[in-house]
């Protein structure tokens, strides 16, 4: 693995990442920890991506983490970052494990149809069921503590961001062991030739399900973060357009790697902040001018730009992970 | 028994309006082999361009008779403009990419048409109830149905068979069904190729908008239209078989009486029918009713 001999540059950037809130206002602190939110999800779909699969439909795992949250804390009442997170992980991967067994059959439109279908039932479900899930009007969430312990107050925001962070860090070396192993290349290998995958006696339904239970895992723990840093919980997280805005990160960045996502989702988020303030009435037709421009002259993502500039002998050493 | 009436003929008018929207969408991907997201876009253009003039006529106090004129208007405007400057300015640019890329391309135009419809045309709702009225009601047991209904069930009837007749019956049907099974052969043949897609494509947008129009004085046009049409559409064609004229048909009709069913029935449970319905067909036969099963590429 020649890639995994030099610091992968997520980890750099994670580190890098690491001092921010000592320098910066603490609106940046709020904006820096929704993008790493978001990255999570916005990896699960980029797995998918690399093998040339869509899915408009991940905001369901990304629903079902943070509703998780809302409903720990109506029922149980408790809001523990450190307990729920594994939860949401758990409960996202455990829905993808149902799900998926009907997903693995599927490629190309029906794949992102289907996953399209399937978290606007749940969406509908949300919306119907108000008196479970408290309808349009969602659940709100309080600070979370962690392991029983609760920040003082005006480190709430920081001590959530560090906490966003360190799984981050940890979400970023699974996800780079996984794309190193048999299933992340197989994976890869799907979008161009999926009857040499299965000459290579590997069952392609195998790859696919098993990186759909990851990805499942990733986006609901992206929602049970997202549940926390936001405060509130709303049947929009399983809308199309959450799942629609995890593709377009995706794309933005660069979906071949795990720092295109990365990338992807800081740039997302900052573009948003900037775009609801100046004009918030065109923000999806930004979206969609930026994705028209993308895909007619940078296929490969802002994570292009890097790439072009770390070099060629670099660019070798991780292309193990670049699409 | 009035129950079964009204889930029939409620179920008959729904599949009307489904078959409507869905036919375009089958169409565009039987040739160009491009799930269009952006179809449903194309679709609330219609209806809003349709409303926009059909309100206009009204209200100059010209016979509200003109109003029809004007939402066939509309929709074809639509049509004829959008149809061939997306083929032309965007999908002509992806043909031969990943169909993953493809799909964004159509999905980035969905969001770029959204927004552009409510810089253009606003957020208000525009109702424009009078040609749904102007023909008069039947009843039909204890319910009453508008006669505009009626000319739906028609006009979706009509131009299925239309369709039909150009794909079956004429030469350019003939060199349509060439190029969906052998792309290459046919321009290797002579046929262009690149024309016959913009032609396709024009068409399907045209069904798309004139659907529109003619579905727009049945209910409130609003921002986020777009995207249910997208979702039932597919859904429709992806039961009946994908790129299939008599898929879609036959789709309409399922979603549509389910839809009926579920309306009258359970009605906390209409969209999740629908899903769960496309869910199970695609279980059983993933090509749709009335597709072919893909041969694997190698």
């Amino acid at each position: 693995m020649a890639g995994m001999r030099r610091w992968p540059a997520p980890m750099i950037a994670l580190a890098l990442l690491l001092v921010v809130p000592l320098l910066t206002p603490g609106w940046i602190v709020f904006v820096l920890t929704l993008a790493l939110t978001k990255f999570m999800a916005v990896l699960a779909v980029a797995l998918f991506l690399r093998g040339g699969l869509i899915s408009f439909g991940h905001a369901l795992f990304y629903a079902i983490g943070a509703y998780g949250v809302g409903f720990a804390i109506k029922w149980l009442g408790m809001a523990d970052a450190v307990l729920l997170a594994p939860l949401g992980a758990v409960l996202g991967a455990g829905v993808a494990a149902l799900v998926g067994l009907v997903m693995a059959r599927y490629r190309g439109v029906f794949f992102a149809m289907l996953n399209l279908g399937v978290s606007m039932i749940l969406y509908a479900g949300l919306l119907k069921f108000y008196w479970v899930t408290g309808g349009t009007d969602g659940i709100g969430v309080r600070s979370p503590t962690y392991l029983g312990l609760a920040p003082p107050r005006e480190a709430l925001r920081t001590a959530f961001y560090y906490y966003t962070l360190g799984l981050a860090g940890i979400v970023v070396y699974i996800v780079y062991r996984v794309l190193a192993s048999p299933v992340g290349y197989f994976m890869k290998a799907l979008g161009d030739n999926e009857v040499r995958i299965e000459y290579q006696g590997e069952s392609v339904r195998r790859v696919m399900y098993l990186t759909y239970i990851l990805s499942g895992g990733l986006a609901g723990l992206a929602g049970v973060l997202a549940a926390f840093a936001v405060g509130h919980i709303v049947p929009e997280y399983a809308y199309w357009a959450q799942s629609g805005e995890f593709v377009f990160v995706a794309l933005l960045g660069g979906y071949g790697s795990v720092p295109g996502p990365l990338m992807g989702s800081l740039a997302f988020e900052f573009i948003r902040t900037y775009a609801s303030k100046y004009m918030p009435e065109a923000w999806q037709a930004t979206l969609g001018v930026i994705m028209l421009v993308i895909i007619m002259f940078l296929p490969g993502g802002l994570w292009t730009f890097y790439a072009a500039v770390a070099g060629r002998g670099r660019r070798r050493s991780e292309g193990l992970a670049r699409g | 028994m009035a129950t079964l009436t009204v889930i029939l003929v409620d179920g008959s008018i729904f599949a009307a309006v489904l078959f409507l929207l869905s036919i375009g969408l089958t169409l565009i991907f039987g040739v160009l082999r491009i799930l269009n997201i952006a179809h449903g876009s194309i679709y609330a253009l219609g209806a809003y361009m349709a409303s926009f003039l059909a309100l206009r006529v009204l209200g100059v106090g010209a016979s509200p008779y003109w109003s029809y004129a004007m939402l066939l208007a509309g929709g074809v405007i639509v049509g004829l403009i959008v149809g061939p400057v997306v083929e032309r300015l965007f999908l002509r640019q992806v043909y031969g990419r990943p169909e993953a890329i493809q799909l964004l391309l159509t999905f980035a135009l969905f969001l770029i048409l959204d927004d552009l419809m409510k810089l253009i045309f606003g957020t208000q709702p525009l109702i424009v109830s009078r040609p749904y009225s102007l023909l008069g009601q039947f009843s039909l047991g204890r319910v009453t149905y508008p006669w505009y209904d009626v000319l739906l069930i028609a006009a979706s009837v009509a131009l299925g068979g239309l369709l039909v007749w150009v794909v079956r019956g004429t030469r350019f049907g003939k060199l349509i069904v060439s190029v969906i099974t052998d792309r290459e052969i046919s321009m290797a043949i002579g046929i262009d190729v690149g024309r016959m897609y913009l032609v396709s494509f024009t068409v399907g947008a045209l069904c798309a908008a004139v659907g529109g129009a003619l579905i727009a004085p049945t209910i409130a046009v609003v921002p986020g239209v777009a995207v249910d049409v997208v979702v039932l559409s597919f859904a429709v064609i992806a039961i009946g078989g994908m790129g299939s004229l008599e898929g879609a048909a036959v789709g309409a009709l399922i979603v549509g009486l389910v839809r009926a069913v579920a309306i009258q029935l359970f009605p906390e449970l209409e969209l999740v029918m629908i899903y769960l319905i496309m869910v199970l067909v695609l279980m059983a036969k993933p090509a749709g009713l009335w597709g072919e099963a893909e041969v694997r590429r190698i």
